[in-house]
C-alpha cells in the first residue's frame, strides 16, 4: 500500500506540473520516456534472469493449482470483453490491453502509453490501481463466497508483493507459495499480453 | 514496438550469464525508473488539456474495466476451487 501511494504521488506531481505548465513542454517532445522504458525493461529482464531461486520454489506447489494463472487470464479477458460492449467508444482490443495489466499498473500504463497514447495509458493506470485496491478491500468477502483461490486471481500480478499480506491473512498460510507463483507468472505475462493486444 | 521486448530479453540473457554474481541493486534501479516514468506519464497527461477535461469520464471507464476484470477472474478461480475440492473429497 505504501508503494502504491509513492507511485501515485509521482504521477500526481507530474500531473500538477503538467497542468500548470511549471515545466517546459519540450521535455515531452524528446521521446525521453521511450528511452527510460527501454532501460526499465532491460533492468526487469536482468532481475528475472539473475534469480534462479524463483524457479526452484515451484517444486513444493500443489500440482492442481498450477492452472490458477490460466483461470486468472481467462476470467480477466472474459470480464473485460463483457465491459467493452458497454464502452462504445473503446475497441475490444483496447479494453483487453488495459485488462492485460492484471493490476501491474506501473508497467502496463507505461507500455500502453507508448503503444496507444496517453489517454488509454491513463485508463490503464487508473483501472489497474482500482483492481489492486478492490482486491485489498474485498479479499475477506471473496474468500467467503468464492473460495480461497479467488483473492489470488483478483490480485493478478500483484499477489507476490502488494496484495500478498492480505491473501495470506484471508486464504491462509498454505496458499503463500501459490500466491507467489501466481504473481510471478502473471508478472511475466504482462509485457507479452499488453504488447500483443496493442499490436492487433 | 518489439524493441521494448528485445531489451527485456537482452536483460534476461545478461542476468542469466551473471547468475553467480548477485546483482542486488537491480530492484532499486527498477523502482527508480518506474517512479521516473510515472512522473513523466503524469506530466504528459497534465499537459494534455483534452484528457484533463475528461479525467472523470476516463476514471469511470477505468473503474468499469477493473470491476469486470476482477469479477471475471474471481468467478474463474471459484470454478477451479470447486473442481479441485470435489476431486479431493472423492479421493
Amino acid at each position: 500500500m505504501k508503494g502504491s501511494l509513492i507511485i501515485l504521488s509521482f504521477f500526481a506531481t507530474g500531473l500538477l506540473l503538467g497542468i500548470f505548465r511549471w515545466l517546459p513542454a519540450e521535455i515531452l517532445h524528446l521521446n525521453f520516456s521511450f528511452y527510460v522504458l527501454c532501460a526499465l525493461m532491460f533492468a526487469v529482464g536482468i532481475s528475472i534472469g539473475n534469480d534462479p531461486n524463483s524457479l526452484r520454489q515451484f517444486r513444493s506447489l500443489n500440482p492442481r493449482f498450477i492452472f490458477l494463472p490460466l483461470m486468472t487470464v481467462a476470467g480477466t479477458f472474459l470480464g473485460v470483453v463483457a465491459v467493452s460492449f458497454f464502452l462504445k467508444n473503446r475497441s475490444m482490443t483496447d479494453c483487453l490491453s488495459v485488462g492485460a495489466g492484471f493490476g501491474y499498473y506501473s508497467l502496463s500504463s507505461i507500455l500502453i502509453t507508448q503503444y496507444k497514447g496517453v489517454e488509454l495509458g491513463t485508463i490503464a493506470l487508473l483501472s489497474n490501481i482500482f483492481r489492486e485496491v478492490i482486491t485489498l478491500l474485498l479479499a475477506p468477502w471473496m474468500v467467503k463466497y468464492f473460495g480461497k483461490l479467488s483473492p489470488i486471481s483478483a490480485g493478478g500480478a500483484t499477489t507476490m508483493d502488494t496484495t500478498f499480506p492480505v491473501i495470506v491473512r484471508n486464504s491462509g498460510k498454505d496458499y503463500s507459495i501459490l500466491s507467489i507463483y501466481h504473481g510471478l507468472v502473471m508478472d511475466l505475462s504482462v509485457p507479452f499480453f499488453v504488447t500483443f493486444f496493442c499490436s492487433l | 514496438m518489439f524493441t521494448v521486448l528485445s531489451f527485456m530479453f537482452a536483460g534476461i540473457a545478461i542476468g542469466y550469464l551473471l547468475r553467480n554474481k548477485k546483482i542486488r541493486f537491480i530492484h532499486w534501479v527498477i523502482t527508480t525508473l518506474i517512479w521516473l516514468l510515472l512522473f513523466l506519464l503524469g506530466l504528459e497527461v497534465g499537459a494534455n488539456e483534452t484528457i484533463v477535461r475528461q479525467f472523470g469520464k476516463l476514471g469511470f471507464e477505468a473503474f468499469l474495466l477493473a470491476g469486470g476484470a476482477t469479477l471475471g477472474s474471481v468467478v474463474f478461480a471459484w470454478i477451479l476451487w470447486l473442481a479441485v475440492r470435489n476431486k479431493t473429497v472423492k479421493a
